[in-house]
């Protein structure tokens, strides 16, 4: 059934990620001052929404971890995060190759980039805690309350950094990239956003399988060595 | 709860006046940053007096995860932690006496770095701001002990407590550590107004201490 459903989910994916590129590249027109370089936008924004949307996830599987103490959600939890941090990744390179053509930098402490950079930062202490607490039980627990407190912060965060924004000269930047978009552009961004979210998805249910195993190994394994004992 | 938090508070308290761990640790370490910014910028004083107030919350941010760990890890080593966790008394008040406990530790630091922060920027604050200037110590003290003091627990029961700490807290700190400098900024004649610095660095502190009083009985279990 599992496997079943990923079959499913995978091979939709592998045809909305060639429809994506298809329009990326074929569908969308091309910006009329930015040139192709635009066509990272495709990329860029879909990861930087998904992203949130993964740190969302950790947010409700901690509180649900330490509500239920149920093991699978803290297997939720470390996916979401995992895949969040990769996709937080990505957006952190993509953002400065698609800002040094048109900006001419390659870094700005403008709000959203700060915003995810600072959640980049919060969410890897979150995967670095994991690493080192031997005992998984601890492990969930200590990670939890990172999850929950982590996205806590976030508003408290944005608002702090807009008005710091609005205090420090910035580099002139171009109106909102998402101010005007023209039909296809949004129609591409839109399939975009889509595809990633369904990246996201089989990502995130290939690493709760494994997360689910591994708890699996380490109980046979506690189970083998006090029959031996 | 507020009879724990009080029992906890002393207890943290005494510890920390025979042995003088934490405030001294987070003193000396703050003011080698304070040392090396001044070497590392060329000690050109009207530009570091314009920027003194980032200078000084840098120094305050790194040394007092010090003085955050320390109250922490020595009841981790001595087993003492375990006790507390065992204690049949409310969490929060537990929280709340070793936030109370961490907030004195790190204004004292702040107190203690103070004249060394005037004498080498030549700082001075206008008369009219001295109440800003210690109302932004005083709430960044506070925005930092509070999820300063949770993580602390959590840090000390990981194998990396030294690294855990700084990595969980510091990003978590961003908007304290804005908010702080943006006010003691303020105070110095830096910017012209500190209205909303003031009341974000109230709200996070209001936010953080709730937060962290209610997770905190999940740090404490075993």
């Amino acid at each position: 059934m599992q496997t079943r459903r990923n079959a499913v989910l995978e091979s939709a994916l592998f045809m909305w990620m060639a429809v994506a590129l298809v329009m990326v590249f074929f569908y969308a027109p091309i910006e009329k001052e930015q040139g192709i370089v635009q066509k990272i936008f495709y990329f860029h924004v879909p990861l930087a929404w998904n992203a949130f949307l993964g740190f969302l996830i950790v947010f409700v599987a901690s509180f649900r971890y330490l509500a239920t103490r149920d093991p699978k959600w803290d297997a939720r939890a470390v996916a979401a995060a995992e895949v969040g941090v990769l996709f937080t990744t990505l957006v952190l390179i993509t953002g400065p190759i698609w800002a040094k053509p048109t900006w001419g930098i390659w870094w700005t402490w403008d709000a959203r980039l700060t915003l995810t950079f600072v959640l980049w930062l919060i969410y890897l202490g979150y995967l670095m805690l994991r690493r080192y607490v031997e005992s998984p039980e601890r492990r969930a627990v200590l990670s939890a309350i990172v999850g929950i407190i982590g996205f806590i912060d976030v508003p408290l965060v944005y608002f702090a950094i807009r008005w710091w924004r609005t205090q420090h000269p910035q580099p002139v930047l171009m109106g909102g990239q998402d101010s005007g978009l023209d039909p296809k552009m949004r129609a591409t961004l839109m399939v975009c956003s889509a595809t990633f979210l369904l990246l996201y998805t089989v990502m995130f249910r290939r690493r709760v399988a494994v997360e689910r195993m591994k708890m699996l190994v380490d109980d046979l394994r506690e189970q083998a060595e006090g029959a031996r004992s | 709860m507020l009879r724990v938090a009080a029992a906890v508070l002393w207890k943290d308290l005494k510890i920390e006046m025979r042995t003088r761990d934490a405030v001294s640790a987070a003193f000396v370490f703050a003011v080698l940053v304070l040392v090396v910014f001044n070497f590392a910028l060329g000690g050109d004083t009207p530009e570091m007096r314009r920027l003194a107030a980032g200078f000084f919350w840098v120094a305050f941010a790194f040394s007092g995860t010090l003085a955050l760990n320390r109250s922490s890890a020595i009841e981790k080593e001595s087993g003492a932690g375990r006790a507390l966790a065992l204690a049949p008394v409310d969490a929060g008040g537990i929280y709340l006496g070793k936030f109370f406990a961490n907030t004195i530790f790190l204004m004292a630091t702040q107190l203690a770095v103070l004249p060394l922060f005037v004498i080498f920027f030549d700082v001075s604050v206008p008369a009219e701001r001295i109440g800003w200037f210690a109302a932004s110590f005083a709430l960044g003290a506070i925005g930092f002990a509070a999820p300063g003091t949770l993580f602390s627990v959590v840090a000390a029961n990981t194998r990396m407590r030294e690294l855990m700490l700084p990595l969980l807290f510091i990003p978590i700190s961003v908007p304290a550590l804005i908010a702080a400098v943006e006010t003691t900024s303020f105070a110095l004649g830096g910017i012209d107004s500190a209205g909303f610095w003031f009341k974000l660095l109230l709200v996070y502190d209001v936010v953080f201490v709730t937060a962290s009083l209610l997770v905190f009985e999940y740090a404490l279990e075993e």
